[in-house]
């Protein structure tokens, strides 16, 4: 391993920019006589619009124009879309309501957008915002998802009876049922995964920009995906041809799914933008950031898991709904089924698994993916009823998962995936070494003799992630193709750009993309550079979610770099005179097979492109290759998660101990980077767990608007992780790379539940498990133990 | 509109403002010194946290006009002769920092944090100086780590012979 090549913790070749101040942020972007964009939001959850007057506003210094929805429709242009069809049980089409970028007739959530006003400076915009009389009336919210598709409940969208856009389904529901008939012993729980706000910390921000002389937008925006916003924005919405709209995607702070969206404002500031002939530019605030980012999560779900008298796992049988908000987002559809239920077998042999979800409107914001996308609460599911499970069994946790791990490969479940490869026995093995889990007895007791109460929590999970086969997605309803594409260019002097259609907004690409080049083609790490987030550089790409960007986008770039290494060995050849069957390439060196003949890689780009050594009609001079790589399966990274708390009864207040995670991410590229990845996972999983969760009150009002009412986690609420992995590659891309983005966010909050559970002899207790929630069960467990 | 003039990263600037700019948008709409980040508007997250006059402030709940006279450091005039601060330098080689937003406002709130507790800080120390500062991204894992590493090359850099 060399000291930049694959394996190797280098540090990271961005980050001199970004500890610099000088990293270039959507909100850094300013063009030359740019307007500013106000939006005027709905304060209601729920309301018919009946008029709204602009004149007074339209006279307020420095407004430049004012557009309602009416303006947007009269130009033609479409609303926001889903693109995941998913069919319900009974064969129909589920039914998305009209969602468009400024809202007509109607708003259905506080934080709608119902104008949006352009002047000179953004305090004029907001000013003038304030003088736009809307007549309003009020229609009755309908915020809890549970009985959102009651018959008496206000209609969100007329297209969707009942408000439920979808009742699907997965699983053989016979043989579970007949399972779960024939159980030795039911395990049942009823969970709310609570609604999450992603709180990337940069805001949203756009920046439209119209060359009337090209008749071209750019558009620069926040986005993880800037070529599926381009799509979406030109072949749906309908802004301007594809060669007529450029979308830049620069430096990103943070998504965390939250930036996959193709969101109202942006769209609004690329459109305003050639409607006024002049730059649009709009940055979100916080509160808007809370309001109308796409949420995630917000599940209720009742689950049950049937064993056998040995305690083998027999039967899961699942009931979710699924709260999808006011509208449906980009990719809303597909996370409570298809990135859910798939995902319901966890790490183990399970014969038998029905899903069904239900998934309902909401006067409250639109839910998307947010970091792990269904997987988190699926193993939400399987993870809480698998401690629950052990212990009204009385198993050791740890020893009733290893007892019904998947432990042959490949592996297929009842619900759809097919595991490739996995040692989930291994994973499990380390971290209960690491956690010193042999030591909890003796630490249980010292809490005890202190009054706090000790408990310790497991997390065996699995997710599918690299998303995925196109024809796998577009067979389960995905409107778009899950690959990846990468152009190799090699310049004359042997540098080496690389442009890929994946995104980094954190992910550390600069670094770990150049270390797998300067690792294949022996030239240093500062001669490559990664090209992203560009329309007119990146001719097409599928964007960074789902932990593709390793799996799917690297194994793009290796293909691209096959084709430039067979490509060398034809120059190679040509200079060193022998034919490109006796090349061999290594370390750097082309050397002719069994001599001292050799020629390095710069002096064969020279070659290439001065093509003077060979015939330039046989051999296209040049060195610049590329290539798409559509996988031939999900990788399915898997891991052990062991969380300790301490809890103090008196207060409810948890603290998070120990936490231990061994993951399996096949082959490492950087560890440092993937350790970082993780870290930052667990941090939001821990979050999702003890402090952060969105409140609606009743009328719709969003109580959590600012990181005041919102509990972000913050340093001093978190622990030093214990973090290791082990490796089994994945025999399905070229790299053996699994993905570790959302392994973290996956596997935490069931641990730290269970954790928590464990201290408390309890068997639920909400996220998040605030002071309050803990000290109340903390009490009940008291009272209980003493009535004993 | 107000008179306004004070030295930033070791100039001298002076503009006419509204009276209502904030420093952050002094800074980054006046100055295009654009490091320095908003993040939430209400003082929580520290993305926009600079120094002002020796000491550490959320320049996006402080007007500009109250900083006439005075004088400001930004993640930009950190570097010295083209060297990295230690902190900096500390938060690269920790990997404390991902997405880079809240980076600058991190950087320059573990400066702050340095000069008031001193040149060791434990870890609890750490964990509640950077407590009025949101990441999202790391976990804090490294940053706690890159803090340590940073106050520990600050001493070195104060008294050579201290840190032998």
């Amino acid at each position: 391993m060399s000291a930049t090549g694959i394996g190797a913790s280098v540090k990271r070749l961005e980050d001199i920019r970004f500890i610099t101040g000088k990293g270039r942020y959507v909100d850094d972007v300013n063009r030359p006589g740019q307007a500013y964009a106000y939006f005027l939001r709905s304060p209601h959850a729920h309301a018919r619009i009946d008029k709204i007057d602009i004149a007074e506003a339209l006279k307020a210094p420095g407004v430049v124009a004012i557009f309602t929805g009416d303006d947007i429709a009269a130009d033609k242009v479409g609303g926001l879309i889903c693109g995941w069809m998913i069919h319900s049980k009974d064969g129909s089409p589920m039914k998305a309501g009209a969602h468009p970028a400024l809202a007509q007739g109607k708003v259905r959530y506080v934080g709608d957008h119902v104008a949006v006003v352009i002047a000179d400076t953004y305090a004029q915009a907001r000013d003038a915002g304030e003088q736009i009389e809307v007549d309003y009336t009020t229609l009755p919210a309908v915020v809890d998802p549970a009985k959102a598709a009651e018959a008496d409940q206000p209609v969100v969208h007329d297209a969707a009876p009942n408000n439920t856009a979808y009742n699907w389904h997965l699983g053989d529901k016979a043989a579970t049922d007949a399972a779960f008939a024939s159980a030795a012993h039911v395990t049942k729980l009823d969970l709310v995964n609570n609604r999450l706000i992603p709180n990337a910390m940069e805001p949203r921000a756009a920046v439209g920009d119209y060359d009337s002389g090209t008749d071209t937008i750019t558009l620069y925006t926040t986005s993880q995906n800037p070529h599926v916003a381009r799509l979406v924005l030109s072949a749906f919405i309908g802004l301007a041809p594809e060669h007529k709209l450029r979308v830049i995607a620069p430096d990103v702070g943070g998504g965390f799914g939250s930036k996959i969206f193709i969101y109202a404002e942006e769209t609004v500031c690329a459109w305003a933008a050639k409607k006024i002939d002049r730059p649009v530019k709009w940055t979100a605030d916080r509160t808007e950031a809370f309001l109308s980012d796409a949420h995630g999560r917000d599940h209720v779900t009742h689950a049950e898991l049937a064993l056998d008298a040995n305690g083998k796992m027999t039967a899961v049988r699942v009931h979710t709904i699924a709260n999808m908000g006011s509208y449906l987002s980009t990719f809303a559809s597909s996370v409570p089924t298809y990135l859910y239920a798939p995902l319901l077998s966890g790490q183990y042999n399970i014969p038998a698994i029905y899903a069904e979800v239900d998934a309902v409107y909401t006067t409250t914001a639109p839910v998307d993916a947010y970091r792990g996308a269904g997987r988190p609460e699926a193993t939400f599911v399987i993870e809480r009823l698998a401690e629950l499970a052990a212990r009204e069994t009385g198993r050791d946790p740890a020893e009733f998962r290893r007892q019904n791990f998947v432990t042959e490969f490949p592996h297929q479940t009842p619900v759809i995936m097919a595991y490739d490869v996995g040692d989930y026995a291994g994973a499990l093995d380390k971290a209960l070494a690491l956690a010193d889990y042999k030591g909890v007895g003796a630490r249980k007791a010292a809490s005890a003799a202190k009054g706090k109460l000790r408990g310790v929590g497991f997390s065996a999970f699995i997710e599918a992630c690299g998303i995925a086969p196109s024809a796998a997605v577009g067979s389960l309803g995905a409107g778009v193709g899950l690959w990846e594409s990468a152009e190799v260019r090699v310049n004359p002097i042997g540098t080496v750009e690389i442009l890929t259609g994946s995104h980094s907004h954190g992910q550390s690409h600069e670094t770990t993309f150049a270390q797998l080049v300067s690792d294949r083609l022996g030239i240093p790490i500062g001669n490559v550079a990664i090209v992203h987030g560009d329309t007119d550089k990146v001719q097409m790409g599928m964007g960074t979610y789902g932990s593709r960007s390793g799996a799917v986008g690297m194994s793009a770039i290796v293909k691209a770099l096959d084709k430039i290494e067979a490509k060398a060995k034809k120059v190679a050849g040509h200079c060193l005179e022998a034919s490109d069957q006796d090349i061999e390439f290594k370390d750097g060196k082309f050397t002719v097979k069994g001599t001292d003949k050799s020629i390095d890689f710069a002096s064969v780009a020279l070659q290439a492109y001065v093509a003077h050594k060979f015939n330039g009609q046989e051999l296209e001079p040049g060195l610049k290759e590329s290539a798409f790589w559509d996988p031939t399966n999900f990788t399915f990274p898997a891991g052990v998660h062991i969380c300790e708390v301490e809890i103090d009864p008196e207060t409810g207040v948890v603290k998070v101990d120990r936490y231990t995670a061994v993951d399996d991410f096949g082959k490492l590229i950087n560890p440092m980077v993937v350790h970082g990845q993780v870290h930052g996972g667990i941090a939001q999983g821990i979050g999702q767990a003890l402090l952060e969760g969105a409140v609606y009150n009743d009328d719709g009002q969003l109580l959590t608007a600012s990181y005041m009412d919102y509990c972000m986690p913050r340093a001093d609420d978190l622990p030093s992780y214990t973090v290791d992995t082990i490796e089994t590659p994945c025999p399905s891309n070229p790299l053996g790379i699994k993905g570790c983005g959302e392994a973290g966010a996956i596997a935490s909050p069931p641990a730290v539940i269970n954790a928590i559970t464990d201290a408390l002899g309890h068997e639920d207790v909400t996220m998040p498990a605030t002071p309050q929630v803990v000290w109340r069960a903390a009490q009940k467990a008291l009272l209980k133990r003493a009535a004993e | 509109m107000v008179h306004v003039s004070m030295t930033v990263n070791g100039r001298h600037v002076s503009a006419e403002i509204d009276p209502r700019t904030l420093l952050v948008q002094f800074l980054r709409d006046n100055l295009r010194l654009t490091g320095t980040h908003v993040g939430c508007d209400t003082s929580q997250c520290g993305a926009c946290t600079v120094h002002v006059d020796g000491a550490a402030i959320k320049s996006c709940t402080t007007l500009a006009v109250t900083c006439n006279g005075s004088s400001v450091t930004t993640i930009e005039g950190l570097a010295q002769g083209g060297k990295l601060h230690p902190m900096q330098q500390a938060f690269q080689d920790n990997h404390g920092l991902q997405c880079g937003f809240c980076t600058p406002g991190m950087i320059m709130a573990s400066v702050d944090l340095v000069n008031r507790e001193g040149f060791s800080p434990d870890e609890r120390t750490i964990r509640h100086g950077l407590e009025g500062n949101i990441c999202r991204c790391t976990g804090y894992h490294n940053i706690v780590k890159s803090v340590a590493q940073g106050a520990r090359e600050m001493g070195a850099a104060a008294s050579p012979r201290a840190a032998e």
